[in-house]
């Protein structure tokens, strides 16, 4: 029992607080745990909903300063959760007659039908920054940070775009309904996404150079990285825009009535949760983040395992790319991906993972990732302003920080002390 | 033969310099109407990127971060318009403004000091704060009227040279707190407190200086510094809008690392980030001016912050190498 | 006439009493040093002197007056400056701020007068008879300048008494003889100076006094001509005169030992440690014996390839080898317990089961992991045999107390099964009881083949266990005795030289 409780403290607070926002919405939020079973399982064009909103006009590219900033830049309206539900009133699906007409067997078939709901669209949407989270919790656990995974997200997912839109044009539209071309760009956008990651390992890694400054620099100069792929063809760059269903399936598709998303999700986390507790690899990450000097005199190879750790992040950095992209079926080079990065992070050290390195905690970033979608999506759902949520984000940021400070931590224990010595009755 | 040397310390500014007349002349070599003039005009749409950058000078050289910078140029446009509309003076709306700009600064570097948070993270929450805050002013974007102090302002603050250059007030406001920043960190005492701490700041507590009471101070000058920039940007492009300058504290941590300042803290010139934000406008104004794809500006300014990050690392190892092999 | 005078300063940690009852002191106009191995007290005496910590117990008297500093500063507003080993100043800012900084002279406007400020450097640099450009970064100058420069500060504070931590062990000879003349100087001034240091030879070529701890006790004060250095180290490893001369190498054991497994010719590290030759054989345990900073750690870490040499040869099986990272020494199963177990030896967040099998996993790579079972039995196995005090293997190692910690470092590296094994100070902090498992360990593991140099202050140890033993003094390394010529006696002379 003992054992039980050690591996799995630092969930406590995360899912605490998880618990409380479920509970606040249970009481407050009409309809937020009701899961619909809908008919169909190709890809929908999800709503824009929420996502880009956690993200200050997300549009607004940044500011050219000889350009006059034309003020009334419009956000694409977005459309709160609470729209959702009320289109969806389908009751569960029906028999066979009502199914589609490839079902050979009569009856309920789990290929036809998908759940949808706020929980569903919950982790729909976070699926980007869950993610993020895998490859920049062992960043973090390295003693270092990547804030270059959302510059890497846009350049991954303008490559796909870019060659999906190639081949729509080149190819006749038979041989894309039935051929794997789609797998090209996927491959594509993940070699280099990885060959990001690889970069910036060798910045850090190879050249010693402080983390945040090495990918400082991929972070200001990778969206013109993105942008200048986007515009390849093209006269300037533009939103790439693609038709492919396949490729959108990755994201908006349902396989068992589970988003194919989510499916990308749990396989990555298992993946990287092997990688990392059945090989020595954790073990090592852990032990570099800890205490560098004492590892490399233990024989650890610490440059490679700060190297790999970057390069599996751009790994997944490009995952989720590829996610965003297939989103909407189109890339805007100069937001996708904003400020991700930074969510990513929060989720890491809510989920208990210390930004000095050290022990990381996989489950506590999905936990993290998951909490700070949930947020957003309660506070859609209570009509609050999609512009003014980075408030209460400010809030969690400051709160983990101080509970992760020891300054704080003795200040508030020795106030509890005082009071406890004082006899003060509880 | 005399052989020329620059003194380590002044290899970076020397460098920014140079990168800036290089790309200056490339510019008066391949464009017309491209001409001295144009340094004028320059100042004039990066001023308020120049007073923000003092600010994020600052705060780098004690070795900390801030990421609040475009946040709160936003929140100080939005305030701003909102204050005219409703009808007050451009005293009272630029005065509050700065003052807000200040306590927040004040703010974040209280919370940074007493409880040892991360800099980098404390102030990123500080940029969610107000980049809320500011929307809590106003969702939409608010055009700024012209009343009758600010034609004042406009007029009689800013310098006419001849019948064709106007100087326009905002950038008179960026030159003399620019030359103020310069005597304050190489002349006053509390300036190279800041260098002391963000060379090391073990040494600095054990020589006596007052590490909490500087960085504070730091980070509150900082805060005024972006309420000011805040203040530029409004009368510059006339418009308070919350969404303003999104990503625009990478602008300035570009303009400083070109710049020359070391992002580790203790080294660096505040004359090197005027020179940082010209490069960065000059490279923005060319791309444009070329027709070019305003990415290839991100491109160049990320390749440029490499080169420079790498030429810190190599004098870094230079000078420790010198003082080990004696 | 005493300028500092401490009485009865006694200085407990949780479970530690540091000093016990220490009366010292100081005259104004005189160069004293303060000596002793590890464990003396030296530096808690310090850092209570300077304000680092309060004592415990008994007072400080400075200038005649009863001192309780709060903060270095406060030392340093009295008059006491510490210049410390790793000098402490500001690399990027000129030689004439580091020294001015905090008390800048000023224009009448408030702004700093440069003009003013280089001469008031110059002047203070001056008095120590020091002539550079005070304009540039005190980067671009050598350790040594960086160190007169901050001696130089001192002095521009006023300061009455100077305490200088190890300030020889990064300079070379002309920069000591530099060093030592601006020490004089000073001592003609008037001023007292604290000079801490391990270098015997330097001892004596400038202290009056000199002052001897041991374990947290004062042995006594001296004046430096009237106090043999024979005596001098007699004293400070604690031994008299008569058990020195009893203690003798006990029965000249097998002397069947296996081939050479490593030999080492000329090693040296430039600045760090003289060019070094040794070797050993399998089934042999190797002593380095000397003073605290005598060089005996830097020839382990150069083995190792922590601090690569640069002079000579080594060679692994007759084999050359080249040991510049510990990730190469380690593959040719050699293996260090380090000194400085915080540093370089403990991962603090890890368990105990994961701080044992670090090593022997980093040497598997990432794929070929060790089972469950196997860390289990691993664990289990070193926590019966060297009596690790803790209630599981998954208990976290920065909770266990500073000897059990070492016997997981010892666990870690024995998971190894390594072919030259350095045990650098392996008993400090450990208990009587665990004293004698390790002693018995280490003889039970030459006895299987295992070559082993074994690094010890505690002298006994090594001439009871050692085969062989190297003497270092001063970093070099001064003579080799082997067999039956193994005593205290003969280790204490090459010593003292």
């Amino acid at each position: 029992m003992k054992k039980m409780s050690n591996k799995y403290r630092h969930l406590v607070w995360p899912l605490a607080s998880l618990a409380l926002l479920l509970l606040y919405n249970a009481f407050f939020t009409e309809d937020f745990f009701k899961v619909y079973v809908k008919k169909g399982n190709a890809s929908e064009q999800t709503q824009v909903v929420g996502k880009k909103d956690n993200t200050p006009a997300a549009q607004q590219p940044v500011a050219q300063p000889t350009e006059q900033q034309p003020p009334a830049e419009q956000q694409p309206v977005a459309q709160p959760t609470e729209q959702q539900p009320p289109a969806e009133q389908q009751p569960v699906a029906q028999t066979a007659e009502q199914s589609q007409p490839e079902e050979k067997d009569g009856g309920f078939s789990i290929f036809d039908y998908h759940f949808s709901g706020t929980p569903v669209l919950i982790l729909k949407q976070g699926s980007e920054v869950m993610l993020l989270a895998i490859g920049m919790t062992l960043v973090i656990a390295t003693g270092g940070i990547d804030i270059s995974v959302g510059a890497v997200m846009a350049i991954a997912g303008a490559v796909a775009a870019l060659l999906m839109d190639m081949f729509e044009h080149q190819l006749p539209a038979s041989a894309m309904e039935t051929g794997l071309y789609w797998l090209i760009p996927v491959f594509a956008a993940l070699l280099l996404a990885t060959l990001c990651g690889f970069w910036n390992g060798m910045l850090v890694a190879g050249c010693g150079i402080q983390p945040m400054v090495a990918t400082l620099v991929l972070m200001v100069s990778g969206r013109g990285m993105a942008q200048l792929i986007t515009s390849i063809g093209r006269s300037k760059p533009e939103q790439i825009t693609f038709q492919s269903e396949q490729l959108a399936f990755l994201r908006n598709g349902y396989v068992l009535m589970v988003p194919c998303c989510l499916w990308i999700v749990v396989i990555m986390y298992i993946i990287a949760g092997l990688l990392t507790r059945k090989t020595a690899l954790g073990l090592f990450i852990e032990s570099v983040g800890n205490n560098e000097h004492a590892s490399r005199y233990a024989g650890i190879e610490s440059r490679r395992i700060k190297w790999l750790a970057y390069i599996i992040c751009g790994f997944c950095a490009g995952m989720a790319g590829l996610l965003t992209l297939c989103d909407t079926k189109s890339i805007d080079a100069n937001n996708a991906g904003l400020y991700l990065e930074l969510d990513a992070i929060l989720a890491t050290v809510i989920g208990g993972t210390s930004m000095a390195g050290g022990r990381f905690f996989l489950s506590g970033s999905l936990i993290g990732a998951i909490l700070i979608q949930t947020l957003t999506a309660t506070m859609i759902a209570n009509k609050v302003d999609s512009s003014i949520i980075p408030l209460p984000k400010a809030l969690v940021v400051i709160i983990v920080c101080l509970l992760q400070s020891p300054v704080f931590r003795a200040k508030v224990f020795s106030l509890f002390a005082s009071k406890s010595a004082k006899g003060g009755v509880q | 033969m005399k052989t020329f040397k620059i003194p380590l310390r002044y290899v970076p500014i020397a460098a920014t310099i140079s990168v800036f007349c290089v790309v200056y002349l490339i510019g008066i070599i391949c464009y017309d109407g491209f001409g001295v003039l144009s340094i004028f005009d320059l100042l004039q749409d990066n001023s308020y990127l120049g007073i923000a950058a003092i600010g994020t000078a600052l705060v780098i050289l004690t070795g900390g971060i801030d990421l609040s910078v475009g946040s709160v140029i936003a929140f100080t446009t939005i305030l701003i318009a909102k204050i005219l509309v409703a009808g007050g003076n451009a005293f009272l709306a630029i005065s509050l403004a700065l003052a807000l700009g200040t306590l927040f600064g004040f703010c974040q570097g209280c919370l940074i000091h007493y409880f040892s948070l991360p800099p980098f993270l404390l102030t990123l929450a500080g940029m969610f704060f107000v980049r809320g805050c500011a929307f809590v002013v106003n969702v939409s974007d608010v055009p700024i009227k012209r009343d009758a102090v600010f034609d004042f302002v406009t007029d009689n603050l800013s310098i006419s040279i001849g019948s064709e250059i106007t100087i326009s007030f905002y950038v008179v406001v960026y030159i003399v707190l620019l030359i103020a920043a310069i005597i304050f960190s190489q002349r006053t005492r509390a300036g190279r407190n800041i260098y002391a701490i963000g060379d090391n700041e073990l040494a600095a507590t054990l020589m006596g200086i007052p590490v909490g009471r500087t960085k504070i101070m730091t980070y509150t000058i900082a805060g005024f510094c972006y309420a000011l920039g805040g203040v530029a940007f409004a009368f510059y492009l006339k418009s308070g809008y919350a969404s303003h300058c999104v990503g625009m504290e990478m602008e300035a941590i570009a303009a400083v690392v070109i710049g020359g300042t070391l992002l580790t803290g203790g080294v660096g010139y505040i004359f090197g980030s005027f020179f940082g934000v010209l490069v960065l406008g000059l490279i923005t104004a060319l791309i444009t001016y070329d027709g070019l794809d305003s990415c290839w500006s991100r491109i160049i300014v990320g390749l440029l912050m490499l080169v420079f990050i790498f030429m810190q690392n190599m004098i870094t190892k230079i000078s420790k190498s010198k003082s080990k092999s004696h | 006439m005493d300028l500092l005078q401490t009485k009865g300063i006694e200085k407990q940690f949780l479970g530690v009493k540091a000093l016990k009852g220490v009366d010292f002191s100081v005259k104004a106009g005189e160069i004293h040093a303060l000596m002793g191995e590890n464990g003396a007290g030296k530096s808690t005496l310090i850092k209570i002197i300077t304000g680092v910590y309060p004592a415990t117990a008994g007072s400080v008297y400075f200038n005649g007056k009863e001192c309780k500093f709060r903060s270095p500063l406060d030392a340093e507003h009295a008059g006491i400056s510490t210049v410390y080993q790793e000098v402490n100043l500001l690399p990027d800012l000129s030689v004439a701020e580091n020294i001015c900084i905090g008390r800048e002279p000023r224009t009448k406007l408030g702004f700093i007068n440069k003009k003013k400020l280089k001469e008031q450097a110059r002047k203070a640099l001056a008095r120590l008879d020091i002539d550079i450009n005070v304009g540039e970064n005190l980067s671009s100058y050598s350790i040594a300048i960086q160190q007169l420069v901050a001696i130089a500060r001192a002095l521009d504070v006023d300061c009455k008494m100077l305490i200088l931590d190890e300030p020889t062990s990064s300079l070379d000879e002309n920069e000591v003889k530099e060093l030592f003349s601006v020490m004089k100087k000073l001592r003609e001034e008037g001023m007292a100076i604290i000079f801490i240091t391990h270098f015997l030879d330097q001892v004596y070529e400038v202290s009056d006094r000199i002052t001897i701890l041991r374990d947290g006790q004062l042995v006594g004060s001296y004046d430096a001509k009237d106090l043999p250095r024979i005596e001098m180290v007699a004293k400070m490893i604690g031994k008299t005169p008569d058990q020195i001369n009893q203690m003798q190498a006990s029965i000249v054991k097998n002397t069947k030992f296996g081939d050479v497994v490593y030999e080492a010719k000329g090693i040296g590290c430039t600045g760090t440690i003289s060019p070094v030759d040794l070797n050993i054989r399998a089934g042999e345990q190797l002593g380095l014996a000397g003073l605290l900073g005598s060089g005996r750690s830097e020839v382990a870490q150069m083995i190792f390839g922590v601090d690569p040499h640069d002079s000579g040869a080594m060679t692994m099986d007759g084999r050359p080898v080249n040991f510049n990272r510990p990730q190469k020494a380690v593959k040719a199963k050699v293996a260090l317990i380090a000194e400085d177990r915080k540093v370089t030896g403990i991962i603090p967040d890890l368990t105990i089961r994961e701080n044992i099998i670090l090593a022997l996993q980093a040497s598997k790579g990432i794929w070929k992991t060790l089972s469950p079972k196997q860390q289990e039995e691993m664990t289990e196995k070193y926590i019966k045999l060297l009596r690790i005090k803790t209630p599981s293997g998954e208990q976290l190692i920065k909770h266990l107390s500073g000897g059990n910690q070492q016997k997981v470092l010892i666990a870690r590296w024995l998971a190894t099964s390594p072919k030259l094994l350095i045990l650098d100070e392996p008993t400090r902090g450990i208990d009587v009881g665990a004293k004698a498992e390790i002693e018995a360990l280490t003889q039970e593991l030459c006895g299987e083949g295992m070559a082993v140099i074994f690094i010890s202050s505690e002298l006994e140890e090594v001439v009871r266990d050692c085969d062989r033993v190297i003497v270092l003094r001063d970093r070099k390394k001064v003579g080799e005795i082997a067999g039956s010529d193994i005593s205290l006696k003969n280790i204490m002379k090459l010593i003292a030289g």
